[in-house]
Formats: C-alpha cells, sequence, structure tokens
C-alpha cells in the first residue's frame, strides 16, 4: 500500500528540473507518510484523508482516480501545498511541507508546482504571454526576460502564434494549453492537474492529453487527478483512492523507464 | 513581486472594470470637487473681506467717540461726539504718543456737489494732512490740503476718483471751481482710485480741510468735535504701544479714571479683521465639515465596491495564490486598487472643482481664492480614504484559503 521503492531510481542529476534541495539527495519529488486530513464540517468531524502513504518519483506520471468524495481532491489540495495535512509528513522534493508558513508555502507552490486546472483558470483580461507570465511575476526577475520565458513556453505548447490573443479568442484546447505553459514556465518539479479534461471535447481531450505525454516523455513528473479511466489510463501509474485511503497502486515500475533527453 | 508590478497589476485591475472604477471615483470626486470648492470660496471671502479691511489704510486705529456719563447716567453710543480737535492734536505729540506717525480726526456728512451743470452728492470729508498718509490713499493731480489749508479755513477741495470723473469727466479738474454744499471752493487736486466695497464708497469722496468743514459745512453747536481720529502706528509692531498711547493721553484728557468709563472706543484694524475673517472661517469650516461628509461616504462607497470586487473575483485571487501570491502580495494589490480608485477621484474631483472655479464667481458674484494647500490637501485625503477603506476588503483577499477560493464556481 505504500510503494517505496526509491532506491531503484538513481538520482540523476537533470538541468532541465529546478530541484535544488533535492539534487544530488533524492530525486523523490512527493514523499506522503500517513497523512491524514480531518475537516470540521458543523459539529461533525470529516476524515478526508485517514493516513495516505505514497512515494513519486522524478519523471512519473501518475493518475491519481477515484469516485467523487473518495479524498482524492484533499489529496490533490495537499500534494499541491493549497492545504496542510492534519497530521503525517508530506516532503516535496526533499523540503519538509509541514509547519511552513503561509508565505513559504507561497513560494513553494511557486517554484515547485505547476497547476493545470479543469475550468482552465486564465485571467481574461489578459493576453496569452501574460498569463503565462503571472507565476513569473511572483517570482521577480527582469520583465523582457520573464516576457521571453512565457514566449517560449507558449511555444513548447504550439501556441508560438497566439501569444498575443486573449483567453476568449481562444478555442477550449488551446485556453487549456495556455495554462499547461503556465504550469511549465516556472520549470516546476511537479506538474498538478485536476481533470484537465473535464471542460474538453474527444478531440482536444487527446490533444492535452497527447501534450502531457510529450511532457512526460522530456521528464517532467505528472501527477494527473481525474475521475475518468480511460485519462487515467493515458498515465503510466494509477492510484485509486477511496474513503480516503489508497486502495491501488498499479506501481512506481513505468517509472524506470529512464527516458532522458 | 515588486511593488512597481503590483502598481501594474492594480492599475490593469482597475482598468479591466471600468464602469465598476468609474462609479467607484464618482463618489470621491463629487466629495473632493465640494470639500475644495467650499474652502476655496471661504477663502475667496476672506481675501476679499480681508482686502477691504487693508484698504482702510495699513496699522490703523480708530479712535470712534463713546457714550458720555452725566450724572451717574450712562448714555448710549454716540450720544455726545466726545472727541474734539484738540484731542487729535495732543496725539500728534511725539512726546506724548512716540509710536503714533500721523493723525487724521475726520467729520464726514453728505452734500451734494455742483460744477457747471454737473452734480454730485459725495462724502464730503473734512480732514487734516495726516490723513493721505493715515487712509493709505495718493493724489492723482494736484496736491492734498496743507496744514496752512487747515489754518486759513481755505475754501479748497480736494475731489476722489468718481466724484472726479462725476463732475468734470475728462477734464483736469484741478484749478476749477466747484460749489460744495452751495460753498464755492477750488479743487486743488484728486485722489487716485481706492476701490469701492458694498458698504463704503472711498471713491466717491471730496475732501476739504476740517476747519472749512467745520465753518461751512457741517456746521452746528460744537465745531470742535470730530467724528472720528484715525491714527497710524509708527510700524505693524508698535499697534498696540500706539493704541495704549492714545487710550491713556484721551482718558488723561477727559478726565476719566477707571478706564471702563471711557468715553471713546478705540479699535484696531485687525480687530476689525480678526472678527469679520472669523464668521467667515466658521461657515467656511461648516461648510467644508459637510462636504467632507460626502466625501466619507464616497471612501464608503469604495469600500463597498472593493467587497463586492473582492467577492467578484475569488476565483482570481485563488489562482494568484496557487501560483505563487502570498497573502501580502494579494493585500498589496488590493490596497493599490483602492488607492488608484481614490488617486483618480481626487485628481478628476481636482479637475471639478478647477472647472467649478472658472464658472461659479460669474455665477454667485462672489470670489473665489484657489489654494494650492486645500488642493493637495484633499488629493492626499482621497487617497488616504481609499487607503483606509481599502484595508478590510483587502485584508479579506489576503485572508482567502486558496482551495476555497479556487472551488468556487
Amino acid at each position: 500500500m505504500t510503494p517505496t521503492d526509491s532506491t531503484s531510481t538513481e538520482p540523476t542529476p537533470n538541468d532541465s528540473t529546478p530541484n535544488e534541495a533535492g539534487a544530488g539527495a533524492s530525486a523523490t519529488v512527493i514523499e506522503l507518510t500517513d497523512v491524514r486530513k480531518t475537516y470540521r464540517s458543523g459539529l461533525f468531524k470529516v476524515a478526508a484523508l485517514r493516513g495516505v502513504g505514497l512515494s513519486i518519483e522524478e519523471g512519473e506520471y501518475v493518475a491519481i482516480t477515484g469516485p467523487s468524495g473518495s479524498g482524492k481532491s484533499t489529496l490533490m489540495h495537499i500534494l499541491g501545498c493549497l492545504d496542510v495535512p492534519t497530521s503525517g509528513l508530506y516532503r516535496l522534493a526533499g523540503e519538509d511541507v509541514g509547519g511552513m508558513s503561509e508565505d513559504q508555502l507561497a513560494e513553494v507552490r511557486n517554484r515547485r508546482i505547476g497547476f493545470v486546472f479543469q475550468q482552465f483558470n486564465l485571467l481574461p483580461s489578459m493576453t496569452a504571454w501574460r498569463n503565462v507570465e503571472l507565476p513569473l511575476c511572483y517570482a521577480g526577475g527582469p520583465r523582457a526576460q520573464r516576457r521571453q520565458r512565457a514566449i517560449d513556453a507558449l511555444a513548447d505548447v504550439g501556441l508560438a502564434d497566439r501569444v498575443e490573443h486573449r483567453p476568449a479568442e481562444l478555442s477550449d484546447g488551446q485556453q487549456q494549453r495556455v495554462a499547461v505553459a503556465r504550469a511549465l514556465v516556472t520549470n516546476p518539479s511537479l506538474i498538478l492537474t485536476d481533470g484537465p479534461t473535464g471542460n474538453l471535447d474527444s478531440a482536444s481531450t487527446a490533444d492535452v492529453l497527447g501534450l502531457f505525454r510529450r511532457l512526460h516523455d522530456v521528464g517532467r513528473t505528472i501527477v494527473l487527478i481525474t475521475h475518468e479511466a480511460e485519462v487515467a489510463a493515458a498515465a503510466d501509474r494509477v492510484l485509486q483512492v477511496r474513503d480516503g485511503v489508497v486502495t491501488a497502486d498499479s506501481g512506481p515500475a513505468a517509472a524506470l523507464r529512464t527516458v532522458r533527453t | 513581486m515588486s511593488w512597481a508590478e503590483i502598481i501594474r497589476t492594480g492599475l490593469e485591475a482597475v482598468r479591466s472594470h471600468r464602469l465598476r472604477s468609474g462609479l467607484t471615483m464618482l463618489g470621491i470626486l463629487i466629495g473632493v470637487a465640494a470639500v475644495i470648492l467650499t474652502v476655496w470660496l471661504g477663502e475667496g471671502a476672506q481675501d476679499k473681506v480681508r482686502g477691504q479691511i487693508n484698504a482702510l489704510g495699513s496699522n490703523l486705529l480708530i479712535v470712534a467717540p463713546g457714550s458720555t456719563t452725566t450724572n451717574g447716567v450712562r448714555g448710549g453710543f454716540g450720544s455726545a461726539s466726545t472727541l474734539t480737535r484738540a484731542d487729535a492734536d495732543a496725539l500728534t505729540s511725539h512726546v506724548v504718543a512716540p509710536d503714533i506717525r500721523a493723525v487724521a480726526p475726520t467729520t464726514s456728512r453728505s452734500a451734494a456737489l455742483t460744477a457747471g451743470s454737473s452734480s454730485w452728492t459725495a462724502s464730503v470729508v473734512g480732514t487734516m494732512p495726516g490723513w493721505l498718509s493715515v487712509r493709505a490713499r495718493a493724489i492723482g493731480t494736484g496736491r492734498f490740503i496743507s496744514g496752512e489749508d487747515v489754518a486759513d479755513h481755505a475754501a479748497v477741495t480736494v475731489l476722489a476718483a468718481t466724484t472726479a470723473e462725476e463732475l468734470f469727466g475728462a477734464r483736469d479738474p484741478v484749478g476749477q471751481s466747484v460749489t460744495v454744499s452751495g460753498v464755492p471752493m477750488t479743487v486743488i487736486g484728486t485722489l487716485t482710485a481706492a476701490g469701492s466695497s458694498a458698504s463704503t464708497n472711498e471713491d466717491g469722496q471730496a475732501i476739504v480741510p476740517i476747519t472749512t468743514a467745520a465753518d461751512r459745512i457741517t456746521g452746528g453747536a460744537s465745531r470742535d468735535s470730530v467724528q472720528n481720529i484715525y491714527l497710524e502706528a509708527t510700524s505693524g509692531h508698535t499697534l498696540s504701544a500706539a493704541y495704549r498711547e492714545a487710550d491713556y493721553e484721551l482718558l488723561a484728557r477727559h478726565r476719566i479714571t477707571t478706564p471702563t468709563a471711557a468715553d471713546f472706543s478705540i479699535t484696531s484694524q485687525q480687530s476689525i479683521l480678526s472678527t469679520a475673517t472669523s464668521v467667515d472661517r466658521t461657515l467656511t469650516v461648516l461648510l467644508a465639515g459637510v462636504a467632507g461628509i460626502s466625501l466619507l461616504v464616497g471612501g464608503i462607497g469604495v469600500m463597498n465596491i472593493m467587497l463586492v470586487s473582492v467577492t467578484e473575483r475569488i476565483r482570481e485571487i485563488g489562482l494568484r495564490k496557487a501560483l505563487g501570491a502570498s497573502p501580502r502580495v494579494i493585500r498589496r494589490q488590493f490596497l493599490v486598487e483602492a488607492s488608484v480608485l481614490g488617486l483618480a477621484g481626487g485628481l478628476l474631483g481636482t479637475a471639478l472643482g478647477l472647472a467649478g472655479a472658472a464658472i461659479l464667481p460669474s455665477l454667485i458674484s462672489d470670489p473665489i481664492s484657489i489654494s494650492p494647500t486645500a488642493t493637495v490637501g484633499s488629493i492626499v485625503i482621497a487617497v488616504a480614504i481609499g487607503v483606509v477603506f481599502g484595508v478590510y476588503p483587502a485584508t479579506r483577499a489576503a485572508r482567502l484559503a486558496p482551495i476555497e477560493a479556487l472551488r468556487s464556481d
């Protein structure tokens, strides 16, 4: 239930991954140990996570799936440092996230995690490149460089010719690509995506899943949360969550493929 | 995130909600315009009063006859003219009153002047040579009354600007003859214009030697009595010394031992000024207070709109937090938005105030005085209102948990 196979993956230094804290020490991106999350809902306590332990290595493509109410959204929030566990240990790229202040969590989200949401969450008043630039604004850095990085990220997702378009001028599939570019632009340790195809038609779904596959092929760590089995099937490893615990894990074997560029 | 970046983001947010930002600014705009216009009008009114009073002369003291006490019964003010030319003469002594530079006893009455076919009703002022300096007036043509004129009871007159123009038009009146209350007099000079106000018409006067006036125009039993004695102190600093000297000398001359029983009163130009302007100031403060309330209401409008904006943009806030915005950065972003609204409202309000200042004086025939202090102050207050009323909404935005914010659909 808690597959820890980190010894079998050699710590490969990879320039494209800004994994300063973990570089050289461990290539484990996510390490959860007995993570629990309890919400207080009025008089009742609701245990959303009841002891989750899992480990995701650098370069893995993992789907977390489960029915609604299973706790997968809570798990996603904790993985994304949008929420902190009630108890248990969470190490993201070697850093203990528990006990971090709001400001520190904000910085970790900025540096380590690229989010792709179901609703795209692009700011409608900004052009594509300005949307992609947003995480870089919070990180700081010279404007010209930020713009170049944003444009490069858009080129990476095949939108080099849509740089000055606003979200309303783009198709749903293109908007989600912009969102993916925004997740990539900071060169994060982890791309965390919550139902990225939920609002897309089948052609765009295939398009976006293909994009994730390509990112995986160049060594990105991707965690995809979905309730659709066919979307989950696109990943190399599938984790089933039910009633706040991981009930099935297809194993990290696929991660052993040492595809590096 | 740098401040420049935060300000850019704030400006973008204000620009992307034009209608809402405009309406929010409108509240501040009207408040600022109301405040500065009120203050400007108030200062204009004060300047006007100050100008009128300063036109009386500089470092001026005015001695007026007071009540007399006869057999223990105190008469009302003006029950008798208790000031005489001898009183005035006494005050000209540099021994008695070293701080008084010039003395001008005056009598005045309205009289008909005729020159040829023209006639004009002027205020005929009987006085002495010191009057010119005391009342801060200047000779236009010819000369002013001399000591000899007074000694000789000479039938000469100096015409103020309007009087001269009414009687002689463009011609030079000097040397011409004019009839004052039936008495033929020679015009020896004219005065330059002093400007007129609602209460006095300084330019409608005719000046004659005080002796001539007593003999032939005012007449009456007490030919020595005068209506006022104008005193000019040697400088603004010696005004109170001059006041004491005049008071002491006049009390002694009138054989009055208790100063409260004085049969005369001395007022300074300064005291008239402060009385007149304090009334105006009270009104200005009151009106500015009312206008300030509208500014406050504008501020509450900012808060209201910012709270709506926070609620409406929960998703955006959540996204920004997920992408790495710390609570501090979010708070600053909303504070900047609120202060941009305040600043824009302040600047536009000032523009509206300037427009009002250009139009209003012609409509209400009151002067307006554009004071930079009030203007800058209002803009600063407008920004401060934006910040103060933005703090609460900004804090709410900063405290939003990112998952709550992202969850809302």
